[in-house]
């Protein structure tokens, strides 16, 4: 058949390439419409397990997310610098929940209002740089506002097997019962060497990674910066 | 030609073994040491591999007396990205843990050299049939070096299977510990190195 056709000719490179561009257009056009859907509500899934995580609900069923997330979490307020609710969040999972870490500022910040055996929690979301790449994590601060009661840490891209090991309970767990604030209201919550010396007190004070010091410092870093924005609302909201 | 004739045979048997793509061909190393720390994504990217190689096979193979020579890698190129943007989507869709584990790295099989390999030097030049098996037989050869390469590094590193831990708490209390080294790529290198030395003795024997 490609006897009579010429294949090197110029018109029929341009009509080939163009015939074969917009045929694999379309497929994946079709194919990321067809399963748009699903993928939207897997990453909704592994963010409300992620959030879950925070408040030491772990290693849950992926079926039963869903159920156990509307069941602990009260609603996802977004509030601003000084406390004042925005946005109520009663449907639980369209305002905080709807934020990317570019849609949080200082006065547009989610906070998630849980109740585990009914005790009131809240949760905050943490967004860094690590050392290759992008960290986030949620930390849940008990009703007094200003005691941990769980964190949840995970990264894009830090090495494995150093960095990477903030995504393990044994990091995280260390968090739960640590102060955030110190008398001034500064966030006080720190992650430091083992043995370095600094003004941090000890109920402030978490162990920082053997061989992964950029990381470490990242967490730290992350945890003053996001934190530091939810003084007065934690102060605001526990008076 | 019946339909597994000798020809037919060699092409999807030879990759499995004499002209295996990793370990004669020292084809995909990057992916084989990134993806290897574990079982479960191993055994994902091997078959994603498989799935890909034998499609852009077939598709390059139907099309081999179309395709403009000048524009020929670039042809290859268009169908095996298209082919892995399709797949990476339906991970995502449906085993969205294990596309989160796997990240860059499905995206990245549209660089693996097995793919261009094959299609330039089997696709362009055979029939429908060989090339599926060519395809088959390529990306199988080169996911059981994933399989072996993540069964031994999920095994000594953190002492589970598939997340299952198969080894017993006693051994532990008896003082063994699980090797962290064997979740670096530096020992996925080492013992790709080593299975690469066993298939080259035990083939030299052969001859």
């Amino acid at each position: 058949m490609s006897k009579k056709l010429n294949t090197n000719s110029n018109v029929y490179i341009i009509v080939y390439a163009i015939i074969m561009v917009v045929v694999v257009a379309f497929l994946l056009a079709f194919v990321s419409k067809a399963l748009q859907e699903r993928s939207d509500a897997n990453v909704a899934i592994d963010k409300k397990s992620q959030i879950l995580a925070a408040l030491n609900i772990r290693n849950i069923d992926k079926n039963e997310v869903e159920k156990i997330y509307s069941q602990v979490i009260v609603a996802d307020c977004v509030v601003d610098a000084n406390g004042e609710v925005l946005k109520a969040g009663n449907d639980k999972d369209n305002d905080a929940f709807k934020m990317g870490s570019k849609d949080i500022s200082e006065n547009c910040l989610p906070l998630y209002v849980c109740s585990i055996n009914d005790e009131k929690k809240f949760v905050v979301p943490v967004y860094g740089m690590g050392l290759w790449g992008g960290l986030w994590g949620y930390v849940s601060i008990n009703s007094d506002g200003n005691t941990v009661y769980g964190a949840y840490f995970s990264h894009e891209s830090e090495t494995a097997g150093l960095g990477a090991l903030i995504t393990e309970e044994k990091f995280q767990n260390q968090f739960q019962g640590k102060t955030v604030f110190d008398m001034e209201n500064n966030v006080a919550l720190s992650v430091l060497k083992v043995g370095k010396t600094s003004n941090t007190p000890e109920q402030s004070r978490c162990d920082a990674i053997t061989g992964a010091t950029l990381t470490s410092d990242g967490v730290d870093n992350m945890l003053k910066v996001c934190l530091k924005n939810y003084a007065n609302v934690f102060k605001r909201i526990v008076k | 030609m019946g339909l597994l004739s000798k020809q037919n045979k060699a092409a999807l048997s030879e990759p499995l073994n004499i002209n295996n793509p990793i370990v004669a061909q020292v084809l995909g190393i990057c992916s084989a040491l990134a993806v290897t720390s574990q079982l479960k994504p191993a055994i994902v990217m091997g078959l994603s591999v498989t799935i890909i190689t034998a499609m852009a096979n077939v598709i390059i193979s139907v099309l081999r007396n179309t395709i403009p020579n000048r524009i020929r890698i670039i042809v290859q190129l268009v169908v095996v990205a298209a082919l892995v943007t399709i797949v990476s989507m339906v991970l995502k869709a449906f085993a969205y843990d294990v596309s989160v584990q796997l990240s860059v790295y499905v995206g990245l099989i549209i660089t693996n050299c097995i793919l261009m390999g094959r299609l330039e030097a089997f696709a362009m030049q055979n029939k429908v049939f060989p090339s599926l098996l060519d395809g088959i037989g390529n990306g199988l050869g080169y996911a059981w070096i994933l399989i072996a390469v993540g069964f031994c590094r999920e095994l000594l590193g953190n002492g589970t299977l598939l997340g299952y831990t198969v080894i017993p708490a006693s051994a532990y209390e008896l003082g063994y510990a699980n090797n962290g080294m064997m979740t670096m790529p530096a020992m996925a290198l080492i013992l790709v190195g080593c299975v690469i030395w066993v298939h080259s003795v035990l083939n030299n024997r052969k001859k």
